[in-house]
């Protein structure tokens, strides 16, 4: 019993000391590439993390508690709106809204970019919350129609209050906030939070309910109370990931905050393996980086001799493809439900050893 | 005598214009392991799913402990100290055998989703008390083994246990068990029965079973209720039961000589 408490406390030990080093080596390479890469590549890298900021929270409320919704592009643009009003000096939001002036007190108002950040993801937390109360009262797929038409309705109502929105003019100018530190920085943290809720009894408590919700419920589970938190909650870290978007691209409008967003999330995590983090992560840097990089196969090549105009949109047959095999040889995604842990990781190490030496 | 834990007073379920239990008198004590039998539809399951809140009940009343619940919730009703396993095993398939036990001690942390995500005071001391109450419960029941597998991975037997064990982890006072031995063989059932009764003296359960193996339900229940067509017809031991003329005809039919 000793022994097994005290190898038990050397294996969190160990685990905690690589998590550590991996941190610690990304942050290295995120310092080496604001150093080094180009301007285009520290693009990439920045989406990269707001897609995991998006990814990973999506999962929560799609994949682990099963509840099907389509929030997160109207989400990104509560945050996103959110955020910037709260950014732009007043100078700024005078020099802008020109079709009507932005209202008192909006108008005054100049945070520092945390502050906004937190204020993005609360005023989300809060629209989450206003929605999650009429829709989980009753089961069945209501949030996904109801989050759909929100994120319809988000549109149309940013184009129309006009004194806070500045309508389809949007909002341009934004102070370039968002660098590798503060995708980086809050993604860690969005990672953090989430697998520390996943691991607790809340998480096992998600799962329960989208694998029985009778059952959850009859072991004491308050289904509508765990479903209201896994939906807020990953509404908040969208709402941040909004308000990083919007500090990366400087300039938003209403017509950016597309149903493809949504869309395009949903291929990660589905990728990815639905109900899996990892699985999210990994999605995501794939597909984000892949989208980016396959722009190759739109522009004019020339392979051993043979020359390929490009095709404008080939990138879109690609990714169908690629999910069409994901569908048909990986049904559950690349992780499935599976997670990363330094434990799996040594013991499958320890199994390909074991098979090699057997082998020879 | 010990006092009435649950006690149903013409407790009735009407789905449309089909009366699917009516008048259901039903009175448990503390300590006491009593059978409901009847044959298919006669309104068993119904009456589980009344009393626990899964389904509300058109008229009637239940009384847990002295306290009405008629029409709570489910979680509430499960909160109050009645757990329940399912007759077509509903286990969470994906989540690990210890997993599914310790879901149902969820009620009783108390801890906030906050200080989940901090780790701090709280979360650690009832996750270990949650992680050595599901290690305890799984030893009893025989599964600790097992207890890093998937729920689903486990043979048919091991399911219903995992279920039971899944209900005792919400400590209740009185555990509804939903055909718990339907698909175990012989040897499993007497096993199962023997376990029965050794948890009930254990945790001074009340118990209330349907079960279709007439050998298990006279061997261990005190008391009988039989229900045919939704409507309570024999009430007893297992005695007076077994030669009860009613319950005879419910089941083998009456003779037209």
């Amino acid at each position: 019993m000793e022994m097994t408490s005290a190898s038990a406390r050397e294996t969190v030990l160990r685990d905690r000391l690589l998590t550590a080093l991996a941190v610690g080596t990304l942050l290295g390479f995120l310092w080496y590439a604001d150093n080094h890469f180009s301007f285009y590549n520290v693009r990439i890298l920045n989406t990269i993390a707001i897609f995991i900021i998006l990814a990973v929270s999506y999962n929560l409320i799609n994949g682990i508690t099963g509840q099907f919704s389509l929030e997160p592009n109207a989400f990104l643009a509560v945050g996103a709106y959110t955020s910037a009003i709260f950014t732009m000096s007043p100078q700024e939001k005078l020099q802008s809204f020109i079709i009507e002036p932005m209202i008192w007190p909006l108008s005054q108002i100049s945070l520092s970019f945390p502050v906004s950040l937190l204020l993005a993801g609360l005023v989300t937390a809060f629209m989450a919350l206003i929605m999650a109360i009429p829709v989980f009262r009753v089961r069945g797929d209501y949030l996904a129609i109801v989050t759909l038409g929100f994120g319809e309705v988000i549109q149309v109502v940013a184009n129309n209050i006009i004194p806070v929105t500045n309508g389809p003019l949007g909002l341009k100018g934004l102070p370039p906030y968002t660098n590798l530190w503060w995708s980086w920085g809050v993604c860690l943290f969005t990672l953090f939070c989430v697998v520390r809720l996943v691991n607790s009894s809340y998480g096992r408590a998600m799962k329960a309910v989208r694998e029985d919700e009778t059952a959850a419920q009859a072991m004491g589970i308050n289904a509508f109370r765990i479903k209201t938190l896994a939906f807020t909650f990953s509404a908040f870290f969208e709402g941040v990931a909004g308000g990083l978007l919007a500090h990366l691209i400087t300039t938003i409008s209403p017509s950016l905050f597309t149903f493809i967003f949504t869309f395009n999330l949903l291929i990660i995590i589905v990728v990815g393996g639905l109900g899996s983090t990892t699985g999210a992560v990994i999605a995501a840097v794939i597909i984000t980086w892949g989208g980016e990089y396959l722009r190759v196969v739109e522009e004019p090549l020339t392979i051993l001799g043979f020359h390929y105009k490009g095709i404008p949109g080939m990138r879109m047959v690609i990714f169908s493809l690629l999910l069409i095999l994901v569908m048909l040889f990986a049904r559950n995604g690349l992780m499935g439900r599976r997670e990363f842990s330094w434990h799996a990781l040594f013991d499958g190490a320890a199994r390909i050893r074991r098979r090699i030496g057997r082998s020879q | 005598m010990s006092t009435v834990l649950l006690r149903t007073k013409g407790l009735s379920v009407t789905y449309g214009g089909l009366s699917a239990l009516s008048d259901l008198d039903l009175e448990i004590r503390e300590g006491e392991i009593v059978g409901l039998i009847g044959p298919n539809g006669a309104g068993k399951t119904t009456a589980f799913n009344s009393i626990t809140g899964a389904v509300k009940p058109s008229s009637g009343s239940i009384f847990f402990r002295g306290e009405e619940i008629t029409g709570r919730p489910a979680p509430s009703i499960a909160k109050a100290g009645i757990a329940r396993t399912f007759q077509n095993i509903r286990l969470y398939d994906d989540l690990t055998v210890i997993e599914n036990v310790m879901v149902a001690a969820h009620s009783s942390i108390s801890y906030s989703f906050l200080e989940a995500v901090a780790g701090l005071g709280r979360f650690k001391k009832d996750e270990r008390r949650i992680h050595n109450e599901a290690e305890r419960l799984l030893k009893t029941m025989g599964l600790i083994d097992q207890a890093r597998e998937k729920a689903d991975s486990l043979p048919y037997g091991s399911q219903r246990k995992l279920e039971v064990a899944r209900a005792l982890a919400l400590k209740p006072a009185l555990l509804l068990l939903d055909e718990p031995v339907a698909g175990m063989n012989p040897i499993e059932t007497i096993e199962f029965g023997e376990l029965l009764v050794r948890i009930r003296e254990e945790l001074n359960l009340a118990v209330a079973l349907i079960e279709h193996d007439m050998g298990f339900v006279m061997d261990v229940c005190h008391k009988i209720r039989v229900i045919d067509h939704g409507s309570p017809i024999a009430w007893g031991s297992p005695e007076e039961i077994r030669s009860d003329p009613r319950v005879i005809a419910a089941y083998l039919g009456v003779g037209e000589a």
